[in-house]
């Protein structure tokens, strides 16, 4: 049952966006959801969308998936929406006297719902892009390189990088072993699926205890095997995988400052 | 090469006494051998295992990797280059999240330029034939597999000698095979000198050497067919002889006498083929 487990839902491909630098996806997705907090004006608006749109289908992740990871958070969506249509004062469309109390929908209301949605819509769709088209390691090399200027205040980007990377690796090793503890407690009469959820917590116990100390002793074994491989921290070391700044990552940039002037010239140009 | 000198190493338990687990063990592993160590649980095989490359310092006597001594700290990365070591535990000793990155790992840790560390990881991967897998994840692998990619993880560093301390213990058969017979082709086509570490019988038949160790010493040393004829011996220290020499001694209770010195599948099927020519069969 823990075998399928897949982090940040990575769809392997080879579309421009999945070919593009990582670190270089990281700084855009960034500035995408700072851009899209601060645009404010209609034809910006039209202007992220088809930047947006044009990015969906250059990742050929297909819709399916995209409108799969929006849909558990729909709730979310109504919540916040409701709340801005109903909370924001301002001029009355429609109200509906409940004793004391007014309900009333405001014409800024109105428009402070839709446009939370649009912007956490976005928010979901720029930022799911970059973990459906980066796998974990592509990701973890981008935050490397990233945090190594801060290298220079003695922060060990090297280091975390490689705690995150070995993190990856002993999710399918973890989770197997999960699975054989459960099934061997299971066997002498545990039960982790029938009583309320304090009765199910202290189920996991003696699932837990064993899963910890298995844990410890292969982080244990992994330590000498790295010694054994000469490591001795980030300082020194080199990568096999030179990252290039490549045609594709300069075209990537091109694009993106284009998107970024046109937001620019519609907030600041055309008055609404 | 590899020399130990009176060497002694003990543990420190617990209520502060002293437990010895090698006790003066003297040596030499030649240039381009391959040796077996044998013997039961706790008769410190694998402690002596984890002096060939620094992991353990001895208490006591000397350890030399190429002419290195292990105690000095100076030489401590110079002898894990020299002197690789794979683990039992094939889930256990690895870092990266994909095969190639696996290889590259020791050499990246030794900074090694990019081009020259894509250079070994072809190499080495090609030299356990593992080329095919090179991007796929190790968790997919079968444990034999893992194995392979351990050693070649360990070759990266341009080791010219691989200690491996029961590197099969967690395998099946097939997984079994195909680590000796890497080992056995890296041995005779590279040159590597290679320490197994084992308490299998029939993988230690194929070595050209055998050294059992029982209770901190070395007890029996030297090729094959000279060890494995100690049956009675090698009963007490609880250990079995291979099936094979089972197998002839079985035989000869049956009136089939066969060369005891034969030991191998190959060996004992020329040599029942040739008795059975003799009887006309």
């Amino acid at each position: 049952m823990f075998r399928d487990i897949i982090i940040g839902r990575y769809i392997p491909g080879a579309s421009a966006l999945h070919r593009i630098d990582p670190t270089v996806k990281i700084v855009f997705t960034i500035l995408y959801v700072a851009a899209l907090f601060m645009i404010d004006n209609p034809v910006s608006y039209l202007i992220f969308t088809a930047y947006t749109a044009a990015l969906v289908i250059m990742s050929n992740v297909p819709i399916r998936v995209i409108l799969k990871g929006i849909r558990p958070m729909l709730w979310i969506f109504i919540f916040t929406a409701v709340l801005n249509v109903f909370m924001t004062p301002g001029e009355a469309l429609w109200s509906l006297p409940i004793f004391s109390f007014t309900l009333k929908i405001t014409k800024e209301g109105a428009a402070a719902g839709a446009e939370i949605t649009i912007r956490l819509l976005y928010l979901l769709i720029g930022t799911s892009l970059l973990t459906l088209t980066t796998s974990p390691l592509q990701l973890t090399d981008g935050l490397e390189k990233l945090l190594s200027p801060l290298g220079k205040i003695k922060v060990p980007s090297q280091e975390i990088a490689m705690m995150m990377t070995i993190a990856i690796r002993f999710i399918p090793t973890l989770a197997e072993e999960t699975d054989k503890i459960m099934k061997a407690q299971t066997a002498r009469g545990a039960d982790f699926e029938t009583g309320n959820i304090i009765k199910r917590a202290k189920a996991m116990v003696p699932l837990l205890v064993p899963l910890f100390v298995s844990a410890f002793r292969r982080a244990d074994d992994l330590a000498t095997a790295m010694e054994a491989r000469c490591y001795t921290g980030g300082t020194k070391r080199t990568r096999m995988k030179e990252s290039r700044f490549t045609r594709l990552d300069a075209a990537a940039c091109v694009i993106f400052t284009v998107a970024c002037v046109l937001l620019f010239a519609a907030e600041y140009l055309i008055q609404i | 090469m590899i020399e130990t000198q009176n060497l002694s190493f003990a543990y420190r338990a617990d209520d502060g006494a002293r437990e010895n687990v090698l006790k003066e063990v003297n040596l030499k592993i030649e240039k381009g051998s391959f040796v077996a160590v044998l013997g039961r649980n706790g008769s410190g095989k694998s402690t002596l295992a984890k002096h060939f490359n620094a992991i353990l310092l001895p208490s006591g006597g000397k350890v030399y990797v190429n002419g290195m001594d292990t105690a000095d700290a100076d030489n401590t990365f110079r002898i894990r280059r020299a002197a690789g070591m794979v683990f039992q535990n094939p889930d256990n000793q690895m870092v990266a999240a994909a095969v190639e990155d696996e290889v590259a790992f020791a050499p990246e840790n030794l900074g090694v330029e990019p081009k020259e560390i894509r250079r070994r990881v072809d190499e080495c991967l090609k030299a356990v034939g593992m080329t095919e897998y090179a991007a796929a994840e190790p968790s997919k692998l079968s444990g034999g597999q893992k194995q392979r990619v351990a050693i070649a993880a360990v070759l990266a560093m341009n080791s010219e000698i691989l200690v491996l301390d029961e590197p099969t213990a967690m395998l099946d058969p097939k997984g079994r095979r195909e680590v000796i017979e890497t080992l056995k082709r890296l041995n005779r086509e590279k040159g590597i000198t290679v320490a197994l570490i084992t308490h299998f019988m029939d993988e230690a038949a194929e070595a050209e050497r055998v050294i059992v160790m029982d209770e901190g010493k070395v007890v029996l040393d030297g090729a094959p067919k000279n060890v494995f004829r100690e049956t009675e011996k090698l009963k007490s220290l609880g250990l079995d002889a291979p099936q094979i020499t089972l197998l002839a001694s079985e035989l000869a209770k049956r009136g089939v006498e066969i060369d005891k010195r034969v030991i191998t599948v190959e060996e004992c099927l020329a040599e029942l083929l040739k008795k059975a020519g003799e009887r006309g069969l």
